[in-house]
C-alpha cells in the first residue's frame, strides 16, 4: 500500500499549556478509509486542522503525498478537501456562488459542467439559487461536502459528517462516501458513532488524551480484540454456579434462567466443546444456546478504560 | 502565487458592496447632500471664506476624507472579522493561499469601495459647489493610497477584534474624533495656537491637509510632509500584519 499522509512524532500544545497531541505517529494509505474514533476532546480535530493548515504544529513533521504541510503548503492542501465539524456556512451566500468560492480559493479553473455534476451527486442542484439560511441542516451539511469536494481532492477529511443528522441523511453519507472511496478518494473519517466506523471504515485509530493508542484493520481489530459470549438458557432457575464451573469466566444472570461464558475469540486456551461438556456435566439442563459478538464500541470502550 | 483565490476573495467581498448597492450608494448621497445643506448653504453661508475659497468648497476634501476613512476601516475590519465569527475562515486556513494573498483580495475590495464611494461623494458635492480639481493626479494618489492604508488598518483591527465591540471601538472612538479634529472642517490656523500645536499630532490632519491642497492649493502643513506622513502610516500597518501573519495572531492556533 502506497502512503499518501506520513505523520511522525506530531505533538501540539495550545498556548494555554493544554497538550492536545502527545508524539502522534501515523501512516495513512492511499484510498483508504481510516476512522479515527476517540471521545470528546482527545485530540481527533486537532489532528485533522494540523495535516489541513488550520492549526500550526508545536513538534513534528506531517507530508502529505511526500511534501511537508508546512514548508510545500500549497501543494499539500490543494490536494486535500476538509468537511469541518460544525456547519460554518455564510448565510446570505448561495449554494452555487459558496461551491464555486471553494473552488476558486484552491486555484482551480472555473468549471461549471464539474460542480453541476458534483451538486447532482449530492442532490442538491436543485438548491443551487437557494440561499444557504433557507437549508435544512442535512441539505447544510451536503453542501459543506460540495464545497470541500469543490476541487477535486485526492484525500478527504471528514470532522464528524453525521453529527446530528438524521439516520436517513447518515445512510446517504455513507453512500456518498463509498462512492468516494470507489473513485479512489483517501478518506480520513473521525466520529463518534461507532457503527459509523464500523460500517465504512478499513481501519480504525483510537485516539484519547491525545495519544494514538492504535491503529489497526477493522477486521483484523474486531477479530483479535472482539470478544464472544455464549449465553446459555436454562430449564431449570439457578441460585449459585455449580463449583466445577469456577474456573471459566461464567456468570449467572440476574433471574438465574441464563449463564454467560465470556472468551475471545482468538485466545487459544479457549476449549468451547470442554466449557459445553462441564457445563452438562455439572447437572444443568440446555434449554437454548446464543453466540454473541463485541461490537466495535465495545471494543473502544474496553481501550479507552484500560488507559 | 495563486490569483484565482486573490480574484475569488476580491469578487466574493465586492459581491456584498453590489447586493447592497442602493444602501452604498444613498447612504453617501444623503449625508453628502445633508452636510451641504448645514454646513455649505445654511451655517456656510455665514462664515467667510477661507483662504479665499467658500466655506461649501472648503469641507468638500475633509467630507470626502471623513468616509473614505470610516468606510476603509469598516469595510476591511468586517471583511476579515466575519468569516473568522462565523467559522468560515476554516476554508481560508486550509486552503492553498498564503496570507498576503489573503490580504490583497480583502485589502483591495475594501479599497476599491471606498474609491467607489469617494466618486459618488465628490459627484454629489459638485451638484452642490462648482468644484475644480487643481490637481488630479495627486488627488487621485492621496486619495488611493489612504483608501488603501486605511484598509490595511481596518485589516488589523479585523484581525484583532474577537466580538462587535472591538470591531466598533477604534473607528468610534479613535477615528471619528481624529477626522473631526484633524481640520475636516476648518482650517488649523482658525485655532488658537497652542491647538494649533495639539493638531499637528493628529495623522488625520496631514492626509486632509495634502487631500485639500490638491484641489485648492492651500494646506496646512507642506504637501511633501502629508505624502509622507501617509506613506508613513502605510508601512507601519503592512509592518503590523507581516508581524500578525508571522506569529499567526488570532488566526492560527
Amino acid at each position: 500500500m502506497q502512503t499518501i499522509i506520513s505523520i511522525k512524532d506530531l505533538t501540539k500544545v495550545y498556548d494555554s499549556g493544554f497538550n492536545a497531541l502527545k508524539s502522534i505517529n501515523l501512516d495513512i494509505n492511499k484510498g483508504e478509509i481510516l476512522g479515527l474514533l476517540g471521545p470528546n476532546g482527545a485530540g481527533k480535530t486537532t489532528l485533522i486542522s494540523t495535516i489541513c493548515g488550520i492549526v500550526s504544529p508545536t513538534s513534528g513533521e506531517v507530508t502529505v503525498d511526500g511534501f511537508d504541510i508546512v514548508k510545500d503548503f500549497r501543494k499539500t492542501r490543494s490536494i486535500i478537501g476538509l468537511v469541518p465539524q460544525e456547519l460554518t456556512l455564510g448565510s446570505f451566500d448561495t449554494v452555487w456562488g459558496t461551491v464555486r468560492f471553494s473552488r476558486g480559493l484552491f486555484g482551480a479553473k472555473r468549471d461549471d459542467a464539474y460542480l453541476e455534476e458534483l451538486l447532482k451527486d449530492l442532490s442538491l442542484f436543485d438548491k443551487k439559487d437557494s440561499e444557504i439560511r433557507m437549508l435544512s441542516g442535512g441539505m447544510k451539511r451536503r453542501v459543506l461536502i460540495a464545497k470541500a469536494l469543490s476541487h477535486n481532492p485526492k484525500i478527504l477529511f471528514l470532522d464528524e459528517p453525521t453529527a446530528g443528522v438524521d439516520v436517513e441523511l447518515r445512510k446517504d453519507l455513507w453512500k456518498i462516501v463509498n462512492v468516494l472511496k470507489s473513485k479512489g478518494v483517501t478518506i480520513i473519517l473521525t466520529t463518534h458513532y461507532i457503527e459509523e466506523a464500523e460500517e465504512l471504515a478499513d481501519r480504525i485509530g483510537v485516539i484519547s488524551n491525545g495519544e494514538l493508542l492504535l491503529v489497526e484493520k477493522k477486521a483484523h481489530l474486531m477479530e483479535t480484540l472482539g470478544k464472544k459470549q455464549l449465553i446459555v438458557e436454562l430449564k431449570e432457575s439457578l441460585t449459585k454456579l455449580p463449583s466445577s464451573l469456577d474456573k471459566h469466566n461464567i456468570e449467572i444472570s440476574e433471574d438465574g434462567m441464563h449463564i454467560s461464558y465470556t472468551y475471545i475469540v482468538k485466545d487459544e486456551e479457549t476449549d468451547m466443546s470442554e466449557v459445553l461438556q462441564e457445563i452438562t456435566n455439572s447437572g444443568l439442563h440446555i434449554k437454548d444456546l446464543k453466540v454473541v459478538q463485541s461490537s466495535l464500541e465495545d471494543i473502544f470502550v474496553d481501550l479507552v478504560k484500560e488507559k | 502565487m495563486n490569483l484565482m483565490a486573490i480574484k475569488v476573495i476580491y469578487l466574493n467581498e465586492m459581491m456584498r458592496f453590489w447586493n447592497t448597492l442602493f444602501q452604498s450608494v444613498a447612504s453617501p448621497v444623503i449625508s453628502t447632500a445633508l452636510y451641504f445643506v448645514v454646513f455649505g448653504s445654511a451655517i456656510g453661508s455665514r462664515i467667510e471664506n477661507i483662504d479665499g475659497i467658500s466655506y461649501g468648497l472648503f469641507i468638500v476634501p475633509g467630507l470626502t476624507m471623513l468616509s473614505v476613512l470610516t468606510q476603509s476601516i469598516s469595510n476591511a475590519s468586517f471583511g476579515i472579522f466575519f468569516p473568522k465569527f462565523t467559522g468560515t475562515i476554516y476554508e481560508l486556513l486550509s486552503a492553498p493561499v498564503s496570507y498576503y494573498e489573503t490580504l490583497i483580495g480583502y485589502v483591495g475590495a475594501a479599497a476599491t469601495k471606498s474609491l467607489v464611494l469617494a466618486t459618488i461623494i465628490l459627484l454629489t458635492a459638485n451638484l452642490f459647489v462648482d468644484l475644480n480639481i487643481a490637481h488630479p493626479i495627486w488627488m487621485l494618489s492621496f486619495l488611493v493610497l489612504t483608501c488603501v492604508a486605511f484598509s490595511l488598518f481596518g485589516f488589523i483591527i479585523g484581525l484583532w477584534a474577537d466580538n462587535f465591540e472591538k470591531l466598533q471601538i477604534i473607528p468610534l472612538l479613535i477615528i471619528t474624533p481624529l477626522v473631526f479634529l484633524g481640520g475636516s472642517f476648518y482650517s488649523i490656523s482658525m485655532l488658537p495656537p497652542v491647538w494649533q500645536k495639539v493638531t499637528l499630532f493628529n495623522p488625520v490632519l496631514y492626509l486632509v491637509s495634502g487631500f485639500r491642497w490638491s484641489f485648492f492649493e492651500i494646506s496646512d502643513v507642506g504637501v511633501g510632509v502629508s505624502l509622507l506622513m501617509v506613506l508613513l502610516f502605510l508601512s507601519i500597518c503592512i509592518a503590523i500584519i507581516a508581524w500578525m501573519f508571522k506569529t499567526g495572531y488570532k488566526l492560527k492556533q
